[in-house]
């Protein structure tokens, strides 16, 4: 996905380490492009995000009451299960990054980023089965599935369409995510990575927080505020 | 590649081995990752949008010379103008100066063997073209009647057309603006040449630094727009329909919250080419560098705040529209510091007219228009007349055409012998660049008469009384056909027969100039070390005037 990644057949001719690119003068300053890169893609990823945001914030402060109507009709178990899935990859790929810093064994790498993997689609698997699907079945995706009439006014098929949009954007992240991380683990298994050189690992890593982070947004701004706990 | 690319193999232009020459054939340019190449895959990709969407103007003022229109239907007039502002708005300038000359010149300029994601840099090129392939599919295959601004409900329920297939291009389009940015504001921050410090970097590094600032954080804004758009139209949901609870304006907003600093995606890279043609045609340093440093930084900055003045009269608050009114105002400020700062950089200069300074000094007074007008349009009351007018029409034509296609055109000439070894006909060039002066100004001048009078803007037909300003508009606009097709002949006509150029052609400054031209594939034999400000003109010349502002006193 991004340059700096490893260009085997280069290393080969040359001193310069594994994954060096002919553009750079040191390694540093590869490094150092590359993470820079990644947190300019993450900026461009707020405002992709943003935009979205703000267009809920501001149709939640129009029609309050169809939004918090909304809101109860998503299941906060599930959210708040995937929320946890979530965290807890984040802390399986900052170990993987930590074991390749340290120069662990290529195996110990590749266990955690297997895991975060797994924990990944965890996260998709629960919103595919336990919320999408019911949602299809009880007419709550506006456009493909949508009955009218009970609870399902106009104003909560907007809100609807936002949590669509927004969580299945979200999941679009992840699975790119999840296609990231299957390159890091044939890369950790083709002995690419040592102490010296990990940054993909880091780039990734970055990338991988930041879909994490969005998450975190979402799972209040759609299940949480809003009534659904009175008094607090 | 209909133009740039086709001949530039043979005959090469000095001895050995350059980055045209170093390999053949059409793989060998498809797959480049060198960003010389890559700035020429985009030259002739966007040359080609710049005849499609040069050809729909055309057939407006063709259509326009009769009151009643010379050509088509209302309809097709509609879908004219809207092919003739998406095509060029999106698929001309917004990559113009940047996807061409930025990428061509930044590695160059500041001493890098290239950008610091080659490969990103050539997947931008495809994802442009696979954009710009669906933009001219959905216009060859019924066209789309929006305007470039895609309004709803015009384009969610009130248009038939090919509205979905446009929006997917422009939005797979804007991908390729935000890896451009992200690819040079990396190049401009980490691989910069030692002792190439950011106070000696050319003021196009600094101009492409701020307009990369915008590629980056307002081309995911209209991508997701775009794409709550789409939604709109295939699904159905509502998002900007009142009747289920939707807010068009919460479009305007968003769509403008990018299209006004793409306004400066436009004109800022422009400005930091005339930067360089006026001080190398003058033979003087810049007239006070860091002022017009930080005025690119700031037009960028404050670009992000002012595209409530698009929406004076479409029902925001009055409140709102006094402080976007304040704001736009600003915007004046840097902008004006760069205009005088090219005069005085032009005072007492050894100053001489080859074609690219003509475009240099066209740009800087048509620019001035274009922004002084801008200002009646950004004060609320002559607004309120002026809105939806040709005046509109015209201000913004003299800052996007007058301005950035005359500083395109003048960077092109000027850096020509550096892209291909070669040197065009002057005269010629200097010809053309008089009449594309002349033939600018008979199309637009008129414009801002006829909207003054009231004359709106997008419709077919118009009343008896406009028909002679419009005449001449339409005058104007074939002079300036023919100005455009006249660099096109002899551009491509100098690649095989021009004179050699030489390295520095121009005597100018600039790590660009030291190297041969064209460039080797790798740039710099040895990577350069920079000890001296940029535009470091001989004091020689500079004595002869020693109390000329901006002269290096030694």
């Amino acid at each position: 996905m991004l340059r700096g990644w490893p260009v085997s057949e280069m290393a080969a001719h040359s001193a310069h380490p594994p994954g060096f690119a002919h553009q750079f003068e040191t390694v540093e300053q590869q490094r150092e492009a590359g993470t820079l890169g990644m947190w300019v893609f993450l900026v461009t990823e707020i405002l992709f995000f943003g935009g979205m945001f703000t267009s809920y914030i501001i149709y939640r402060s129009l029609h309050l009451q169809s939004f918090i109507q909304g809101s109860h009709e998503l299941i906060v178990r599930f959210g708040a299960t995937n929320t946890a899935v979530l965290i807890f990859s984040s802390l399986t790929m900052a170990l993987a990054i930590r074991s390749a810093q340290t120069g662990k064994s290529k195996g110990q790498i590749i266990f955690w980023l297997i895991l975060t993997m797994i924990l990944g689609a965890t996260f998709i698997g629960i919103k595919l089965r336990f919320e999408w699907y019911r949602d299809y079945v009880e007419g709550l995706i506006p456009g493909v599935s949508w009955l009218d009439g009970g609870t399902h006014t106009p104003g909560v098929k907007m809100f609807m369409c936002f949590y669509f949009f927004m969580t299945g954007l979200h999941a679009l992240h992840m699975v790119v995510g999840l296609g990231i991380l299957t390159v890091l683990v044939i890369m950790t298994a083709r002995n690419k990575f040592s102490s010296q050189y990990y940054s993909p690992l880091e780039i990734s890593g970055l990338y991988w927080h930041f879909v994490d982070i969005v998450w975190i947004f979402l799972f209040p701004l759609l299940y949480l505020i809003g009534g659904r706990y009175p008094g607090s | 590649m209909s133009t740039a690319t086709a001949d530039l193999h043979d005959a090469p232009a000095e001895p050995g081995v350059n980055y045209l020459n170093a390999s053949y054939g059409i793989r060998s340019w498809l797959l480049t990752f060198d960003h010389k190449r890559i700035g020429l895959l985009y030259l002739a990709s966007i040359t080609v949008m710049f005849l499609v969407g040069g050809i729909a103007a055309v057939l407006m003022r063709i259509h326009l010379v009769e009151p009643q229109g010379a050509l088509f239907e209302p309809e097709t007039y509609n879908k004219m103008f809207s092919t003739h502002g998406i095509i060029m708005v999106f698929f001309f300038l917004v990559p113009s100066i940047p996807a061409t000359l930025g990428n061509f010149l930044i590695p160059l300029m500041i001493g890098a063997r290239d950008v610091a994601f080659p490969k990103l840099n050539l997947m931008s090129w495809y994802i442009f073209i696979t954009g710009a392939a669906l933009a001219l599919f959905a216009t060859l295959s019924g066209g789309v009647d929006t305007g470039w601004t895609f309004y709803p409900p015009y384009s969610s329920h009130y248009s038939a057309t090919n509205v979905t297939i446009v929006a997917l291009g422009v939005f797979i389009a804007g991908f390729s603006s935000i890896l451009t940015g992200l690819n040079f504001i990396v190049t401009i921050h980490k691989m910069r040449a030692p002792g190439m410090t950011w106070f000696r970097l050319p003021l196009f590094i600094w101009a492409m630094y701020a307009t990369s600032l915008i590629f980056v954080l307002g081309t995911p804004v209209i991508a997701i727009t775009l794409f709550l758009l789409g939604l709109e139209r295939t699904l159905h949901v509502g998002i900007f329909d009142p009747a289920v609870g939707g807010d068009p304006l919460l479009f305007q907003h968003l769509f403008w919250f990018y299209s006004h600093p793409a306004v400066y995606i436009m004109i800022l890279p422009g400005m930091g080419v005339v930067s360089e043609l006026i001080t190398a045609f003058s033979r003087k340093k810049i007239f006070g560098y860091s002022f017009v440093a930080f005025s690119s930084l700031s037009i960028a900055v404050i670009s992000f705040i002012v595209w409530g003045h698009h929406m004076f009269v479409t029902g925001q608050s009055i409140y709102a529209g006094l402080v976007f009114s304040v704001l736009s105002f600003l915007v004046a400020i840097p902008s004006a510091v760069k205009v005088f700062n090219w005069t005085a950089t032009l005072y007492r200069g050894s100053i001489s007219y080859e074609a690219p300074m003509l475009y240099a000094l066209g740009f800087i007074g048509l620019f001035t228009i274009g922004g002084l007008t801008g200002l009646f349009l950004a004060s609320l009351a002559t607004d309120v007349h002026l809105n939806g007018t040709y005046f509109i029409v015209a201000h913004f034509h003299y800052i996007m055409v007058g301005g950035a296609v005359m500083a395109y055109l003048g960077g092109i000439h000027y850096w020509w012998p550096k892209i291909s070894g070669r040197m065009y006909p002057d005269l010629w060039a200097r010809i053309s660049a008089a009449i594309i002066f002349l033939g600018f100004n008979l199309t637009f001048f008129p414009q801002f008469m006829l909207g003054y009078l009231g004359m709106p803007r997008r419709y077919a037909v118009y009343p008896a009384e406009f028909q002679v300003l419009n005449v001449l508009s339409s005058a104007g606009a074939s002079i300036l056909g023919i100005g455009y097709v006249i660099p096109l002949i002899y551009l491509t006509w100098s690649m095989r027969y021009g004179p050699v150029a030489g390295p520095n052609p121009w005597k100018a400054t600039g790590l660009e100039w030291t190297i041969p031209s064209p460039p080797p594939t790798e740039n710099f034999a040895e990577i350069p070390v920079v000890t001296e400000d940029a535009y470091n003109y001989p004091v020689a010349e500079a004595h002869k005037y020693p109390d000329a502002p901006g002269v290096a006193r030694v």
